[in-house]
């Protein structure tokens, strides 16, 4: 594993020049610059959504209805109801947020201990890793629709349904930093001086998994958000009048001819925080991978 | 091999049984009496009763897993509520669908995303490989039923190249056929053609790098015997391993995918049940999905395993 040379640090000193060795790399990257200041403006308008949105996202008017971008008050154009695209996209930009983060701090506590775990302890490996395959057997999309026809379809829901499909991922990745490192000579070298297991996980084995993990959430992420954006633009996410990206493109489908932009600006707005996602997270591996600066 | 064999074929079947408790216990966990969905107007206690026995919903719950199972076995995956005609009948009806443009997404993802991997590994540092990374990054971070929207509205119904929904079976019009799915094929095969063009494009770097490589450079081959003949038998492994990766993603997308272009496939049936909660249905559809990942993914692993011996060797130890 590439990834995994890169994190090899025997005791803490090389982990910290690690760190500012990485950092360096990624201040060197305008691509990794450019992911990182579209992810700031992204987060910026989803937290002051609330007073930098010209409109309330659900405030209709209809004499305002299929307003073409640029009309003044409504710089991206209205949609069938005169709702304000932009507002709504400000909104939707929160709600997409929102899932992400959650789907993958879900991810992250119910992932990393059970890949601690499968790694460490080779007696509950095999149990760890067909509890995997099982969810791994049902595809993201099929969980998420059994788990709205069970608890009904909310923000809430798609977030855990999508948390649910990325653990097994999470679990891998874990799982094989743990068996790497519990084979480096630091880490028999705690267990002689008398370590217990949990302190040898908490304190030698998860510091240094950490960046394997970090880049994964990263990875995680705009998965995510792709995934509440399908899921709400079936009907299975986030419920209408609430305003996200993927509700959007769904109302937008049935007048798109009429109004493309409100069909355009959404999935623009989705795919430019995917894109800035991706590549934080690529900049980030490559950073991370010694083997990046060859090629 | 052998051992690897045995050892694969048992974890599929423990996949499979447990696969099945979780949607039988899924469908029990459902909010509402089933007895009540399946009276709907007609709510007396006798014919209650008579549903009750009828679907053995009176029976222990061991009793009724067993009567699932052996059901489910036969094909027999019952009726659906909302229309009462059998569910396999539908399934069957509507796999065909999905199965041709999954098979037409991977054809088209392999093509593009070798081609484009291939290029990118060769022509390191030039345009064309800078154009071919930010295409699979792009590929990765489009949301695909935006872009099948985006086809739609500007193909289709702007410039008419496409027809914008409905579904042609093949054996009755195989070029109406093929001008329906194609669109939604491409669409589909975006993000798997992104993957493939990455892994691809690694895969090819270390083995340009590789010795054996340099000595048939140095033994005077011509560049494109090289390339040609390593892209060739790397490709496909690449291809197995990522459509292996990708089955999950690649079955997630076919449901949304037929959604937009509203092909009559198994993903419309899966949405379609779940708005009508109907239960059979999404019982049935979650459990042939679950069924048909994992036999895939077994069939995947026993190929690649075919296609690199190096497999094997780990497998057994």
């Amino acid at each position: 594993m590439a990834v995994a040379e890169a994190v090899t640090p025997d005791h803490p000193a090389p982990l910290r020049s690690n760190r500012r060795r990485v950092i360096r790399r990624i201040l060197h990257n305008p691509l990794a610059l450019t992911g990182l200041a579209v992810l700031a403006f992204a987060v910026f308008l989803a937290v002051f959504a609330n007073w930098l949105a010209p409109h309330e996202p659900t405030q209709t008017q209809l004499d305002h209805a299929f307003a073409p971008p640029g009309t003044v008050g409504h710089l991206l154009g209205t949609d069938d109801l005169g709702r304000d695209v932009l507002s709504r996209i400000m909104f939707g930009l929160r709600a997409s947020l929102h899932v992400g983060v959650l789907a993958v701090a879900f991810s992250l506590v119910v992932g990393v201990p059970l890949g601690l775990i499968a790694g460490y302890f080779r007696t509950i490996d095999a149990l760890i890793s067909r509890l995997t395959d099982l969810v791994l057997a049902f595809p993201f999309l099929i969980l998420a629709v059994g788990l709205a026809a069970i608890r009904g379809a909310s923000l809430g829901n798609a977030a855990i349904a999508i948390g649910i499909a990325q653990i097994p991922g999470m679990i891998r990745i874990v799982r094989s930093e743990t068996l790497r490192l519990k084979s480096l000579d630091f880490v028999a070298a705690a267990v002689v001086e008398g370590a217990g297991d949990a302190w040898v996980l908490g304190r030698h084995i998860l510091p240094n998994a950490g960046s394997a993990i970090i880049v994964q959430a990263t990875v995680g992420i705009p998965a995510a958000i792709l995934g509440e954006a399908v899921l709400s633009f079936l009907g299975l996410g986030i419920q209408p009048p609430a305003p996200s990206l993927g509700t959007m493109l769904a109302d937008a489908q049935q007048f798109a001819s009429r109004a493309p932009w409100a069909a355009v600006m959404p999935g623009v707005a989705i795919m430019l925080l995917t894109l800035a996602f991706n590549i934080v997270g690529d900049s980030l591996r490559d950073a991370l991978d010694p083997k990046a600066s060859r090629r | 091999m052998r051992r690897y064999l045995l050892n694969r074929l048992w974890q599929s079947a423990v996949t499979l049984v447990l696969a099945t408790i979780v949607v039988f216990a899924g469908v029990r966990a459902l909010p509402g009496d089933p007895a009540l969905a399946l009276a709907g107007e007609d709510r007396d206690p006798e014919s209650l009763r008579a549903i009750r026995q009828q679907y053995g919903l009176d029976q222990s719950w061991i009793v009724q897993f067993w009567q699932f199972v052996s059901h489910a076995a036969r094909g027999d995956l019952g009726q659906s509520i909302r229309t009462g005609a059998p569910v396999r009948s539908m399934i069957v009806s509507a796999l065909p669908v999905t199965i041709e443009l999954s098979v037409l997404a991977i054809l088209i993802a392999s093509v593009i995303g070798v081609g484009a991997g291939v290029v990118a590994a060769v022509r390191r540092g030039r345009p064309a490989e800078w154009a071919a990374n930010a295409l699979a990054l792009l590929g990765l971070s489009v949301p695909h039923f935006w872009l099948g929207l985006m086809a739609i509205l500007y193909l289709s119904v702007a410039l008419g190249l496409f027809p914008a929904s409905g579904f042609v079976p093949f054996f009755s019009n195989p070029v109406a056929n093929l001008h329906h799915l194609i669109l939604p094929a491409l669409i589909l095969g975006t993000g798997l053609a992104a993957v493939i063009m990455r892994q691809t494009r690694s895969s090819m770097l270390d083995a340009l790098s590789a010795d054996y490589i340099r000595t048939a450079e140095a033994k005077g081959l011509p560049a494109r015997t090289v390339v040609g003949k390593h892209a060739l038998r790397n490709s496909l492994i690449v291809v197995v391993t990522i459509v292996g990766l990708q089955l999950g993603a690649l079955i997630s997308g076919a449901v949304v995918t037929e959604r937009i272009f509203a092909l009559p496939g198994f993903g419309k049936l899966t949405v379609d049940a779940v708005f009508q909660r109907d239960y059979p249905v999404i019982q049935a559809v979650v459990l042939v999905t679950a069924t048909a990942y994992i036999v895939i993914n077994l069939l995947v692993d026993l190929l690649y395993s075919v296609i690199d011996p190096r497999i094997r060797v780990r497998g057994e130890a």
